[in-house]
């Protein structure tokens, strides 16, 4: 099988092997979950449920008329404690339901969501990007008018390291993943499913071929971060650059994370709404593994499940370490969003950064962004504070994938200088 | 395990990535000193005394210099990162045995400062700092350089019999073999006969130029650590080799002797002073291999290998600018 790769890019160390075996176990039900309104990107739903009121697994506890959003539901049978800001793991404060479950949970059963086409059975699941990026999928589902989507790829590389939720659930549901994609082609009219696998999960890969049948292709893809880049897998499996400014579907394509693809099938064949999903809590735990974990558990009520954090921890991030944000606080929801939590030891976690190293132009940033772009140069630039130069130096195509900061040899904060030209040139006015 | 609540005070809020990749800048600078290492060490010992104490005054100056600039600029030392070690390391390693201990000196105190703090230290200088200083000993002293005696201490104890070098005092191989071909279109040597001690222990010339061998080596470390882009190199020794060929002049020859090993896998690939984009360094590489042979051939002198990169140097950011890649995703109307 020929393996497909992006231009640019690094190969961290993978430390995938403490969960990649480990198959998905249910998280038990905790004391309390927390909902917060908003898990997506978009409008932020408002609660349709007050303090006291009881609710039944399945049961919609927020939602809100905009196009780009998406309803949440109660994971659980219990009773609405409180209705509030909560802290997420973005660092906002999010208005959000607390519910304490009750002592007897049926988690087979659930209040369907109700809808006859695709589009709304999705929306009305209140399903999003799982693979982090938290997009409303029934928007993407709707191509914007005079756009042919030919292709539809779903993205299951998790080319974050650590990471091994997508990996199982390829393994373990892999008729699921194809009946995920069908539906997905089905619906905007795609003739071609590629799905896309990184090449150190030959299990999954194999798992995926046997599922795959008629039309789905399995196509293996060289182990590189950021592979499941959605512009990067888009050109490694067709060839095609998404121009800028402009949505995938400008090249012929809609990607989905192969999460995304389960949760779409069992909205529209179970009529389920998206209550739960696998987490990979790993790095310094007791019992690192993949948890099918009731969404609004809390990250610290996660971790003493898995046995609690072994030793000193340096860093807990919520998602994979090269993308996901570092929490302060561990009493912080499992979203729609969440694929990890990662435990770093204080050795194992990027030094504190020091704005003062020189650059001392090795290459190394420019060699690996996959958006080829000059990340020394605008970091340059921006401590300057000279957004003039660095408009056209384009920070505004930055990714954020990370792998500028991280292959820097002086460790200079690389990510974070582009963000801040990339917040002052968009605020200049240029276009996305 | 943690008590979350009070764990979760401690933790730190640090903005993506969170992992690092292991190689730092001074881990970089110490793996090229340790490449270096071998064909250093080995020059000590075939060039005896004098080599040593060129070593420590190279090295030794240069890093005197970045301190006393940081301490007298209030700045924050910086010899840590370990560019000045590198520096100085390279600077003995392009000058002859018997340089005077107070041209050593002053090869490292311009090396350091005119070469690098003055545009504000590692990182903001155009030209490579090692090779500022040994341009600067070239230009000021050439005559005192042309005077001197080229062979290290034991130089004496096994100079070929053959081709009458003895004759030409303070003249290397190369000059030589210019001199020869001027003269006569042949070499007064056999040339096969001279690869062996270009090789392993060539006593005439800079303390670089002792064992070809020994660079070579250095050099396949740099490029099987990733360190070093193996487009400068090769760049630079493919075009030497081709051109001198061209030129009627043997290739292996024009390679191993002079400078051009030291000039190619460690002068060239300075990061600072050469360009980033993938195919820059390989332009710059051949620019390099270009004005080396056209200097060696046409120039003054045979020595071409210092301005050839100096001048190239220069270019790099202009390279750089040519070979900059397009975004990902500004594609053309047409390609739309
Ligand atoms: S500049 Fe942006 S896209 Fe490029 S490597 Fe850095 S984070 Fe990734
Ligand atoms: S990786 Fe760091 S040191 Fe190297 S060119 Fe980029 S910013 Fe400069």
């Amino acid at each position: 099988m020929s393996k497909a790769a992006f231009k640019g890019g690094v190969h961290p160390p993978e430390r995938k092997e403490a969960t990649s075996s480990s198959a998905t176990q249910w998280a038990p039900v905790p004391g309390r979950l927390v909902i917060p309104m908003s898990q997506h990107l978009g409008a932020p739903c408002q609660p349709v449920v007050a303090v006291g009121d009881r609710v039944v697994r399945g049961q919609v506890v927020g939602t809100v008329d905009a196009m780009v959003s998406a309803p949440v539901h109660s994971p659980v049978s219990g009773e609405v404690t409180a209705v509030g800001p909560w802290l997420t793991a973005g660092g906002t404060r999010v208005t959000s339901v607390t519910i304490v479950p009750d002592a007897e949970q049926d988690l087979d059963s659930f209040v369907p969501v109700e809808g006859d086409d695709v589009r709304t059975l999705v929306r009305a699941a209140g399903i999003v990007g799982m693979g982090g990026a938290t997009f409303p999928s029934a928007v993407k589902l709707t191509p914007p008018k005079g756009l042919d989507v030919s292709t539809v790829i779903l993205n299951g590389c998790e080319c974050e390291p650590f990471l091994t939720c997508d990996h199982r659930l390829m393994l373990e549901e892999s008729e699921r993943v194809v009946a995920g994609a069908r539906i997905i082609a089905e619906t905007v009219g795609a003739k071609r499913v590629v799905i896309g696998i990184e090449a150190n999960k030959p299990d999954a890969i194999a798992a995926m071929q046997k599922a795959a049948g008629d039309g789905v292709e399995i196509l293996s893809l060289v182990t590189r971060y950021p592979q499941g880049a959605e512009k990067q897998l888009i050109w490694a499996l067709l060839r095609r650059e998404v121009p800028h400014g402009k949505l995938p579907a400008a090249a012929g394509a809609l990607v989905h994370n192969v999460a995304t693809a389960v949760a779409i099938a069992d909205a529209v064949e179970l009529h389920k709404p998206l209550m739960e999903r696998i987490v990979t809590v790993t790095g310094r735990v007791a019992r690192p593994g993949n948890y099918r974990v009731l969404l609004g558990t809390l990250v610290s009520d996660l971790l003493e499940m898995a046995g609690g954090i072994v030793g000193e921890p340096g860093r807990v991030i919520a998602g994979g370490p090269m993308t996901g944000p570092a929490l302060g606080d561990l009493d912080v929801p499992i979203a729609k969003g969440s694929s990890g939590i990662v435990v770093l030891s204080p050795d194992e976690a990027a030094p504190l950064v020091d704005d003062d190293q020189p650059c001392i132009r090795c290459g190394r940033c420019t060699e690996g962004c996959p958006m080829f772009l000059q990340p020394f140069q605008i970091g340059t630039q921006a401590n300057r504070r000279d957004w003039t130069a660095a408009e056209p130096l384009h920070p505004v195509d930055c990714i954020e994938c990370g792998v500028c900061s991280y292959v820097c040899p002086t460790k200079r904060p690389l990510l974070q200088l582009i963000r801040l030209a990339k917040a002052a040139v968009i605020a200049k006015g240029a276009k996305l | 395990m943690s008590d979350t609540s009070t764990g979760s005070t401690r933790l730190a809020v640090t903005s993506s990535p969170h992992i690092a990749a292991g190689v730092t800048c001074s881990n970089i600078m110490l793996w090229v000193v340790g490449s270096l290492a071998p064909a250093a060490v080995w020059a000590m010992i075939s060039m005896g005394w004098p080599a040593v104490q060129l070593f420590a005054l190279c090295i030794g100056s240069s890093l005197l210099t970045e301190f006393a600039w940081n301490a007298i600029a209030k700045k924050k030392q910086t010899l840590m990162d370990g560019s000045a070690l590198v520096t100085g390391t390279l600077l003995a390693m392009c000058m002859p045995p018997m340089l005077p201990w107070w041209m050593a000196v002053f090869a490292g105190l311009i090396a350091i400062g005119l070469g690098k703090m003055i545009f504000g230290g590692l990182g903001w200088n155009l030209f490579n700092p090692a090779l500022v200083g040994r341009a600067f000993v070239l230009l000021s002293w050439s005559g005192v350089l042309s005077k001197l005696p080229n062979k290290g201490w034991f130089a004496t104890l096994d100079i070929p019999a053959k081709g009458g070098l003895d004759a030409i005092s303070g003249a290397t191989r190369l000059a030589v073999a210019a001199a020869d071909r001027a003269a006569s279109g042949g070499y007064g040597f056999s040339l096969a006969e001279q690869y062996q001690p270009l090789l392993w222990r060539n006593l005439e010339g800079s303390l670089g130029e002792v064992s070809a061998a020994l660079l070579i080596l250095g050099g396949l470390v740099l490029l099987a650590k990733g360190i070093i882009d193996w487009r400068i190199p090769a760049g630079y020794i493919g075009t030497v080799a081709a051109l001198s060929w061209a030129f009627g002049s043997d290739p292996i020859f024009q390679v191993l002797a002079g400078g051009v090993l030291l000039g190619a896998f460690f002068m060239a690939t300075d990061y600072v002073s050469s360009p980033m984009t993938r195919n820059g360094r390989l332009v710059f590489g051949i620019g390099c291999g270009l004005f080396n042979v056209v200097g060696r051939f046409f120039g003054p002198s045979p020595e071409s290998t210092t301005f050839a990169i100096l001048f190239m140097n220069g270019l790099a950011p202009l390279i750089d600018k040519m070979f900059t890649p397009r975004t990902f995703g500004w594609v053309k109307r047409d390609e739309e």
